[in-house]
């Protein structure tokens, strides 16, 4: 169990940065998720703390030590990979037990700790089973074994679930957790899946093109997204963003519609809202006029997609289960005024305002 | 891989019956000469120089090939049966063993590892593929003069394992390891060392056998260069052996033992190769790529 | 190609030293010195050299003898790749048709590859050897003055037979393998589009084979230019009167036995050249391949 501190951390390939200033002060236990499309780079920040890659300035702690320019084995550190990286030709004891072999731990020693992580995971009927005779899900599991059975300070996970089908990957994720309550390890954790990102953290680092965009709870980051970018990628369906032209007292949507809304600054501005935050709007009040082209209806809920009528910006609506709208229909919808989120257009900071 | 017998591309039974036929034909001629040896190693002289040769085996197997070992080749030609088959066997193994020594070595090194000139030393290998010993006979020679080394096993077995086939390969097939299993490695702790003898090796099993296979017979069935390095008749192999009896043939000829050291030149390597054969067809195919 | 790798600066260089010592002391000094000592000449006492340039060159290229070791390397591998591959190509054909007995077929075909050429060479001898060979009776039987001792023209047909036997082994294994990786998809296509056996052979089969038959041609080639060496050496010595010299023999007979060293270097030096180009040609023939395949 360690604290890990990210100092301004970055990287450059021959001249070329690919990872910009990245600072977090992650204390002992806490469950850090690294989330973003891919190439942004969150895979490449993991590596760096693993010790797979290299550091190109900036200073990286674990445990109060900096370990820049340590190997993996030398910071304590435990891996999880996408692809598992299990060793072919032992069994899953035996892999299991390979790094404690190479740390020359004793032997009954040894096999107390594999049959601990094995009985957390149940992995007791597999033990002497080679890794082709497994599922994807149980090979998984024996990836994170190998990784627990070290008892490491950190604990890193380069998107474990992704090669996994729908069902199992919500399976294993409640799994994860759990182990998390249960053994309080410092981990850091990389995905591009928001919802796990969502579901997992104490706190995320949502990444885009090398650049940390926000570092903060799930909570903070979905209702306060720091960019347009987080905005947009935390949350699903994802929130509508526009461009609107505002002044004293309102804004003027695209498609010409006006909204009274006060307090914004003037000029041209990004205006996001999520689709839950809008609903049907009642008689008489302001809303947008919204021209649907497809709806879906999953049972519990509907979606609605289409455009503010008059012109090309796409709108995602949440609808209820029940609606009777279809395409073609045009739906007027009202934003919940405490809901709004405003960007700035050139840099897409979010704007503090009103 | 065959198809069902009623497929549309599926040979008629008719069609398989002279596929067969034609088959133990070729086995025939591919297989007689190698039975023709055989067969005349267990007859005396007399029967050998008296055309035609039986078919079948004849009764004086035992005695030729106890009279073989026991000193008869070594009237012909001053060294013992055993000796033969010793310096043969030395040299194989030798270029077997030393060229997967060395080819792992470097492959390894040009794979897993980073450093000034990697690309370099690859093509520096890589163009002794190029030009078998059959074209730099003579000034590697001398440098086997100049080295001491004529008349010697090193002498013989060095200039051999320079060639860069089996560093292709067991680069190609290094490059096959997913990289996440070297990271896995690493995070637990190993080494070079330990990542070579506990994972890459007992991945590499199968293509080491395959090369061993190879190589062991293309060290048996050396002939240019051991006739070249070797002056000395007690450092001859076999098969060096064998051309010398027949060339300074004469009436006293003892052909039975002669036989007897054809088929003893020959069997080694083909029962290396059966028992083998599995891995040896394997790795045959593949260095073709 | 992300490629992780291990730290170490040092490592690799002990690890690479054993190759690059011996391809440096055994491969490249020899073939320095072979180009060096193609543009000598020695006087007649083997005293001095004195740079000569190309003149061995020319001396060698317009020398009749040296023209006759071409023409019967071309003639002898020629004959070889063609024989040696057309048979080994009907018999995989063969084999492929077969259900049963696939396995057992190919033990027994292997024997000649683990077979030194030299051997192959004798056995051929004796089973042809005009005196006591049995196989060479029927041939005065039918009235053929079988003599490869005295005869060109048979010593040429013994090595080519000899030297095809060896071959025949190995071009079947290749064969084999390049029929079994024709997708059974095609030839069942084909059927049903109407074409016979022997024209869909011709027009799918075949073509799909070009990679595998272009690097059998480039292998058999350089085994019949190289590895046959032994099967001359121990059969005909390169005779009746330089009736089966070829290029590689004619090296070591003016190098090691006639000891006129600087012609021999050249000779060397144009074979070189020879497998240079076979080699490139396979390389980038085989690289088409893999875009294609």
């Amino acid at each position: 169990m360690a604290r890990i501190l990210l100092n301004d951390v970055r990287k450059s390939y021959s001249g070329n940065q690919v990872i910009h200033g990245i600072s977090i002060d992650i204390p002992d236990g806490e469950f850090v998720v690294i989330v973003g499309p891919s190439g942004c780079g969150k895979s490449t920040l993991l590596r760096m703390v693993a010790g797979l890659e290299a550091i190109t300035s900036g200073t990286l702690e674990i445990g109060g030590k900096v370990v820049n320019d340590l190997e993996p084995r030398e910071r304590d550190i435990a891996m999880v990979f996408q692809n598992y990286a299990l060793y072919p030709h032992m069994s899953v004891r035996e892999n299991m037990a390979y790094g404690l072999k190479i740390a020359k731990m004793p032997k009954d020693q040894i096999e107390a700790q594999v049959a601990k992580a094995a009985r957390m995971l149940e992995l007791e009927p597999y033990l002497d089973r080679k890794p082709r005779a497994l599922s994807g899900g149980q090979r998984q599991r024996v990836a994170m074994g190998r990784a627990l059975v070290r008892e490491p300070s950190a604990f890193l996970l380069d998107e474990p679930l992704s090669n996994l089908d729908a069902k199992l990957r919500v399976q294993m994720r409640l799994q994860i957790k759990e182990m998390h309550l249960r053994t309080g390890q410092t981990t850091l954790y990389v995905t591009h899946d928001q919802v796990e990102a969502m579901t997992l953290a104490d706190r995320l680092i949502v990444m885009n093109k090398g650049v940390a965009e926000q570092i903060a709870t799930p909570l903070e980051v979905y209702q306060t997204p720091a960019t347009e970018f987080v905005a947009g990628f935390i949350g699903s369906p994802a929130m509508n963003i526009f461009t609107v032209e505002a002044e004293a007292g309102g804004v003027t949507l695209p498609g010409g519609h006006r909204l009274p809304l006060s307090g914004l600054p003037a000029g041209s501005l990004r205006l996001g809202l999520r689709p839950e935050h809008l609903h049907l709007a009642e008689t008489g009040q302001p809303a947008i006029p919204v021209d649907l082209r497809s709806v879906e209806r999953l049972g519990a809920d509907a979606f609605g997609y289409g455009v503010i009528a008059g012109s090309d910006a796409a709108m995602t609506l949440r609808l209820p289960g029940t609606t009777q709208a279809q395409r073609g229909d045009r739906v007027d919808v009202a934003p919940d005024p405490q809901h709004l989120h405003v960007f700035d257009p050139t840099d897409g900071r979010r704007l503090e305002n009103f | 891989m065959a198809e069902a017998p009623d497929s549309p591309i599926a040979a008629r039974a008719s069609e398989r019956l002279i596929a067969h036929f034609w088959m133990v034909l070729g086995v025939i001629v591919v297989a007689f000469p190698v039975y023709y040896v055989f067969i005349a190693s267990t007859h005396t002289t007399q029967t050998i120089l008296r055309p035609p040769l039986p078919l079948i085996p004849g009764p004086e197997a035992a005695a030729n090939y106890r009279d073989a070992f026991s000193g008869g080749v070594s009237r012909i030609g001053g060294v013992s049966l055993w000796r033969l088959l010793a310096n043969t066997t030395i040299v194989a193994l030798g270029i077997a063993l030393g060229k997967i020594a060395i080819s792992m070595a470097s492959a390894y090194a040009i794979v897993f590892f980073r450093f000034p000139l990697r690309m370099v030393c690859f093509w520096l290998i890589f163009i002794t593929l190029m030009l078998p010993v059959e074209v730099r006979i003579q000034p590697t020679y001398k440098v086997m003069v100049d080295l001491g080394l004529i008349d010697t096993y090193p002498g013989l077995i060095l200039p051999l394992i320079a060639s860069a086939t089996a560093t292709l390969l067991f680069r190609q097939f290094f490059m096959t390891i997913p990289d996440e299993l070297l990271e896995a490695a690493r995070v637990d702790g190993a080494g070079p060392w330990r990542f070579f003898r506990d994972i890459l090796w007992p991945l590499s099993l199968t293509n080491v056998a395959a090369i061993f296979v190879i190589q062991f017979i293309y060290g048996w069935t050396q002939y240019l260069w051991p006739l070249l390095v070797t002056n000395s008749n007690e450092m001859n192999t076999i098969v060096i052996a064998l051309k010398k009896m027949i060339s300074f043939a004469d009436a006293d000829t003892p052909w039975n033992l002669v036989m007897v050291t054809s088929v003893l030149a020959i069997l080694p390597p083909i029962l290396v190769v059966v028992l083998m054969q599995r891995w040896f067809v394997k790795g045959l195919v593949e260095t073709e790529k | 190609m992300r490629r992780t790798v291990f730290p170490h600066r040092l490592l690799p260089w002990l690890l690479l030293a054993p190759q690059l010592a011996i391809t440096l002391i055994f491969f490249y000094w020899p073939a320095a010195q072979a180009f060096r000592q193609s543009m000598l000449k020695e006087d007649p006492f083997g005293l001095s050299s004195t740079f000569v340039g190309l003149a061995n060159f020319r001396k060698v290229l317009s020398d009749p003898n040296y023209l006759n070791s071409v023409q019967v390397t071309a003639v002898f591998s020629a004959s070889v790749a063609f024989l040696a591959m057309s048979i080994a190509l009907f018999l995989a054909v063969q084999a492929e048709k077969i259900i049963r007995g696939k396995g057992f077929y190919r033990t027994l075909m292997i024997w000649p590859y683990a077979v030194a050429p030299a051997i192959a060479g004798m056995l051929w001898l004796f089973m042809f050897n005009p005196s006591f060979g049995t196989l060479a009776r029927p041939l005065r039987v039918m009235g053929i003055n079988w003599n490869p001792l005295l005869n060109a023209d048979h010593a040429m047909i013994l090595i080519i037979a000899a030297a095809t036997w060896k071959q025949i082994s190995y071009n079947f294994l290749f064969f084999v393998a390049g029929l079994q990786a024709i997708p059974r998809s095609l030839l069942e296509a084909a059927a049903i589009d109407g074409a016979s056996r022997r024209h869909s052979f011709w027009t799918i089969t075949f073509p799909l084979l070009a990679p595998t038959t272009f690097f059998l041609l480039v292998v058999n080639t350089v085994y019949a230019l190289f590895d046959t060496f032994g099967i001359i050496h121990a059969v005909t010595g390169g005779g009746p009167g330089k009736a089966t010299e070829t290029l590689v023999y004619k090296v070591y007979n003016d190098g090691f036995v006639n000891l006129i060293m600087g012609e021999s270097a050249a000779q060397s030096v144009i074979l070189m050249v020879i497998v240079i180009a076979l080699t490139a040609f396979q390389f980038r023939f085989i690289e088409r391949r893999v875009h294609y395949g």
